[in-house]
């Protein structure tokens, strides 16, 4: 029996340090071969925005990720998996999300990378709200149907 | 017969309803969201307005996402929210 998958989740305000969590999982580690991180960003929407607002459901949020960490290491031979997600006013250029995914090979990290963004979009407590540069009370971002779509592909 | 219930409203519901969270007398026999939503239309127009729509409001009981037929399980806290767009 090899011990369990160290799962790390957390949703915060502050940024978060890429290279920290990365090392986070590899440190003092020699059957780590491949480490994926991804990292979501705000974009302004070629001008058009000036922030965008991360309301999120605190307590089902953490929950509702760890479930799709704790699916993603039962599908995956993971060594470790990190997610966190930011909240509040998030202004373009800025991080949003990150995941590290680590593995003794490299496709189940790229996989398993993919497969927690695809299910945090469709089904973490995360709602996005749009800041217009010029003032004003924007609208709150809608749901992609492409998204769904990604969802559905890992569903086998 | 009713139950003590925390209801709770996020993103553009929150802002149509004017509420972030109530604790409600929920009747034991309303048992899924959809009998929810037509409890809680039935309570006032903001709500009728708010819910006109059911099939883009999603349901949480107890932080678990539900389908709209699902039975509750013991609802303590029932949350409900638009599409979530986070990531």
């Amino acid at each position: 029996m090899s011990s369990p998958t160290p799962i790390v989740v957390r949703i915060q305000e502050a940024d978060f340090d890429t290279t920290a969590e990365t090392v986070r999982l590899t440190k003092g580690r020699s059957n780590v071969g491949a480490v994926v991180t991804f990292t979501g960003l705000c974009r302004d929407e070629d001008g058009r925005l000036s922030a965008l607002e991360l309301q999120h459901y605190p307590g089902m949020a953490e929950a509702e990720l760890t479930r799709i960490a704790n699916e993603a290491v039962e599908r995956w031979p993971l060594t470790g998996i990190t997610i966190v997600h930011r909240h509040g006013e998030i202004p373009p250029g800025d991080n949003i999300v990150l995941t590290v995914t680590a593995s003794r090979h490299r496709e189940a990290a790229f996989e398993a990378a993919s497969f927690v963004m695809d299910f945090l979009k469709t089904r973490a407590p995360f709602w996005k709200k749009e800041h217009p540069i010029d003032g004003g009370d924007g609208d709150w971002v809608e749901a992609k149907s492409a998204d769904d779509a990604a969802a559905d592909r890992w569903r086998t | 017969m009713s139950n003590s219930v925390k209801i709770l409203y996020f993103a553009w519901l929150r802002e149509r309803l004017g509420i972030e969270e109530e604790e409600v007398d929920l009747p034991v026999d309303i048992t899924t969201a959809t009998a929810l939503f037509s409890w809680l239309k039935a309570r006032d127009e903001r709500f009728e307005m708010a819910l006109e729509n059911p099939d883009i409001v999603n349901v949480a009981v107890n932080q678990v996402h539900v389908a709209h037929d699902e039975i509750f399980d013991a609802p303590r806290e029932i949350a409900l929210f638009p599409p979530m767009t986070g990531g």
